[in-house]
């Protein structure tokens, strides 16, 4: 039998940036707040002898232990789903801090055009332009409206960055913090696109320029360019995370618990509103209900859908009849590029997460699309984040794969190659979807969410473009030999590409078409909220972690208001 | 069986060096024995040059064997794992690096086992975009496939693999990555990516796995391992060569 706790205010599912930020906005507002975090404690004081390519990047130290609890995958409905038995494609994570201990930490607005992508397109280039099999949707809420979330979450960052680029939405705010230092690779980059008329500038930073104090009074300390972020945490507390930012504020309220080792198995609800959470503490065996005034879903999109489907709240979404929202719009992106071989060497084993410049001539709506078949597109990108060599070993195309040949080429190399880089949009499709796999269960007994997706025709040519553009950049760079990326063909979930997964519980203004409002609060049941990647009604030319915060800073507001006034905030 | 001379001409090799088993841990010796009778043909280092990678072995990263059992299987591999990697005018290869010690410590720990890995049933083959649906785990799959490798070498060339020459061992080698040779549970091209990865792995990373002996392996890349960090270099013209440094010389 499991225990029931005494009520508390606000119960959040994880301890990451949407759980961490909803947990220091509510617990400074006077509500008690718990986190149940199926992770362990950790922070800065962990990450004294990270610099360990083969533990973190390679074997995962940080990430999600798939022997509890993956997914299912499969690319098309005719097939059977699997389980995803080891990382690949995309690593999710878990422990205090989440995926936000281990990210890079570039750190991004969407585009206008973003927000109100159906209206906008359909005014432009005519209804449907891709077909109807592209369920493309407004998300319910504006850049303009976002704006101020966005500045909130930046500040918290201290993010670092130069206000040049002429394609984003109006800021309202300079950057916290100026931008990173501009190495000798960036500037090629720089050197190249500016002659070809193109507009480069540095990407917004989560890895500090300076040391810096949000107004929470959390301290970000200035980055070293040691060249070991993604994958891995901060020795020096230089990139902005939940477990340095939003965790010990909230914890400085008195108002806020954590509590580890706790795996959410359930949402429970009764008459139309949710009554708290089922946890287990796997290391006790023991089961809790935890009762709450407001249940906040903040776990990773796959987890926030699976809570969903599992406790039965909200119409599953069938691809059949496209009726339904829960699971819909499962968007991920493409990421197109050119690699170039150099004679001269570059110091690429150094760097830091999101050091790199870039242009946006290609991204979203800002090139026209009359004459093009896709829609949308991407950012390209030079980044200097630390090449390491295990997973680094770069070779000229018909270069065997082992053997003394392999060996030269890639020692040769390993200095002398720059890529340019993008993250392609990815647009909603109707095939494109999760739902709860009826074979394979968790480690607790839980159906495993499944995923059904695959590329699109869309995606195909966006790829395409912007192959194209990328190997233009490079051979103005100067690269000795220039090759573009493969094109695409079916998504394989096996080698690692981005881990911005989107959709599934998404936003927008209509409950026939979204599951949750633009605070972030459930269609159908007011004192439930679900934030995170998963609300994006498609995916766009950039990282997500930017909008993710600005959306937890909306749904914190929420939170606080609904605590007030209840009733539906729309 | 064709290696059961090669075997004891092994033991006596032990016993006329004078050394006992028990002192071959955390010596330099032992490296000096992986293929100990490989025929020349490119393979792979002489015995002296082996056993001097061993002696640069830093402390607690001892070359004594956690999980294979058999002297053969491990010099199959060993052979294997030259193959793929091997030595030349740059530097150590992966037996030089101690590699085929780091594949044997994986092997006996998490990687081995498939700790972090979603291993419940129903197994069924799948596509190859579903990723791996073996219900064996990595464990399994080496010593399956290093077996396969000795069987392959007897069925081509009637001989042990570790006595044919480098360009037959390539020929068993490009047989597993093309799916060629048949295995139980799991594809031969699977097991051929698992060990070309463990190869990389055991070559790179910090030499407190045992492998990458002496940071050679960085070394030869131009990699510097474990550096506080580079705000003072990062904007530099030049590029920089920097001595490397592991974690386990970092305390």
């Amino acid at each position: 039998m499991a225990t029931t706790l005494d009520k508390v205010d606000v119960v959040t599912v994880g301890a990451g940036w949407t759980g961490g930020i909803v947990a220091a906005e509510a617990a400074k507002a006077g509500l008690k707040v718990v986190s149940l975090e199926r992770g362990r404690e950790r922070g800065t004081e962990d990450f004294l002898r990270v610099h360990d390519e083969y533990r973190y990047a390679i074997r995962y130290e940080l990430m999600q232990d798939l022997s509890k609890e993956t997914i299912t995958f499969r690319n098309r409905r005719d097939q059977r789903a699997l389980p995803m038995r080891t990382m690949g494609s995309f690593l999710l994570g878990e422990g205090l801090g989440g995926a936000g201990t281990h990210w890079n930490g570039q750190t991004w607005r969407f585009l206008p055009y973003d927000f109100e992508i159906k209206t906008m397109s359909d005014q432009k280039y005519g209804a449907n332009k891709l077909g109807p099999e592209y369920q493309l949707q407004d998300w319910g809420i504006t850049y303009d409206e976002l704006e101020p979330y966005y500045d909130k979450f930046e500040k918290t960052a201290g993010l670092s960055g130069e206000d040049t680029n002429p394609f984003w939405g109006k800021r309202s705010n300079p950057f916290p913090t100026p931008p990173m230092k501009k190495t000798p690779i960036l500037k090629k980059f720089e050197k190249a696109t500016q002659d070809m008329g193109y507009t480069p500038f540095m990407i917004p930073s989560a890895n500090l320029s300076e040391a810096y104090t949000n107004p929470d009074g959390q301290t970000i300390n200035a980055c070293m360019y040691c060249g070991f972020c993604e994958r891995f945490g901060c020795e020096y507390g230089a990139k902005t995370s939940p477990e340095i930012t939003v965790i010990p504020t909230a914890r400085e309220t008195g108002n806020f618990e954590v509590r580890f080792h706790s795996n959410v198995v359930e949402v429970l609800h009764e008459g139309g509103k949710a009554t708290g959470v089922r946890y287990v503490n796997w290391m006790s065996g023991e089961e809790f209900i935890q009762p709450a005034e407001s249940v906040v879903l903040t776990s990773y999109v796959m987890n926030n859908a699976k809570l969903l489907m599992v406790s039965n709240i909200g119409e599953m979404y069938d691809p059949e009849t496209g009726r339904g929202t829960l699971g819909r719009n499962y968007c991920y992106q493409i990421l197109p590029g050119a690699t170039g071989f150099f004679d001269e060497q570059f110091n690429t084993f150094m760097g830091a997460g999101s050091l790199g410049m870039a242009i946006d001539d290609y991204n979203g709506d800002n090139f026209d699309h009359s004459d093009l078949d896709f829609l949308h597109g991407s950012l390209l990108t030079m980044t200097q984040t630390g090449v390491r060599p295990i997973a680094t070993n770069p070779v000229p195309p018909d270069t065997p794969s082992w053997g003394s040949e392999f060996k030269k080429a890639s020692i040769e190399n390993y200095t002398r190659v720059l890529s340019v880089g993008s993250e392609g949009a990815s647009l909603p499709h109707r095939d494109n979807y999760l739902t709860l796999d009826p074979t394979y269960k968790d480690a607790y007994g839980v159906p495993l969410l499944q995923l059904t997706y695959n590329f699109t025709d869309q995606d195909r040519a966006l790829h395409k473009f912007i192959t194209e553009k990328a190997v233009e950049i490079m051979e103005e760079m100067g690269a000795k030999q220039t090759v573009g990326s493969n094109p695409i063909s079916d998504y394989d979930i096996v080698p690692y590409q981005t881990t911005h997964n989107t959709g599934g519980t998404i936003m927008g203004a209509d409950p026939a078409t979204s599951v949750v409002n633009n605070y972030l609060q459930h269609w159908e049941m007011e004192n439930l909220f679900v934030v995170g990647a998963g609300n994006f009604a498609h995916n766009g030319g950039y990282n997500p972690t930017g909008t993710v915060g600005a959306l937890a800073y909306r749904c914190a507001e929420g939170v606080i208001k609904y605590s007030k006034e209840g009733g539906s905030l729309v | 069986m064709a290696d059961e001379k090669k075997d004891v001409s092994r033991r006596d090799f032990l016993k006329t060096a004078g050394v006992a088993t028990g002192a071959l841990v955390g010596g330099g010796v032992i490296g000096g024995l992986i293929g100990y009778n490989a025929k020349d043909g490119g393979t792979a280092t002489d015995d002296e040059e082996r056993s001097g990678g061993r002696a640069d072995q830093s402390a607690g990263s001892p070359g004594g064997r956690m999980f294979f059992t058999n002297d053969h299987d491990f010099n199959v591999l060993s052979e294997a794992t030259e193959r793929i990697f091997p030595e030349d005018d740059l530097g150590p290869g992966a037996i030089g690096l101690g590699v085929p010690y780091f594949i044997d410590h994986q092997l006996a720990g998490a990687y081995g086992n498939n700790e972090k890995e979603y291993m419940q049933g129903p197994f069924y083959g799948g596509e190859a975009t579903q990723g791996y649906q073996s219900r064996l785990r990595r464990k399994d799959i080496f010593l399956q496939g290093i077996h396969k490798m000795e069987q392959e070498a007897q069925s081509r060339f009637e001989k042990s693999f570790t006595e044919l020459e480098g360009e037959q061992m390539d020929e068993i080698i490009t047989a597993f990555q093309k799916d060629e040779v048949e295995m139980q549970g799991v594809a031969a091209g699977f097991f051929f990516r698992l060990l070309r990865s463990a190869v990389l792995e055991g070559a790179y990373s910090d030499p407190m796995y045992g492998g990458n002996v002496g940071m050679e392996g960085w070394k030869m890349k131009g990699f510097p391992g474990h550096q506080a960090a580079y705000i003072d270099k990062i904007e530099s013209e030049e590029f920089e060569e920097i001595d490397p440094q592991s974690l386990g010389g970092h305390h």
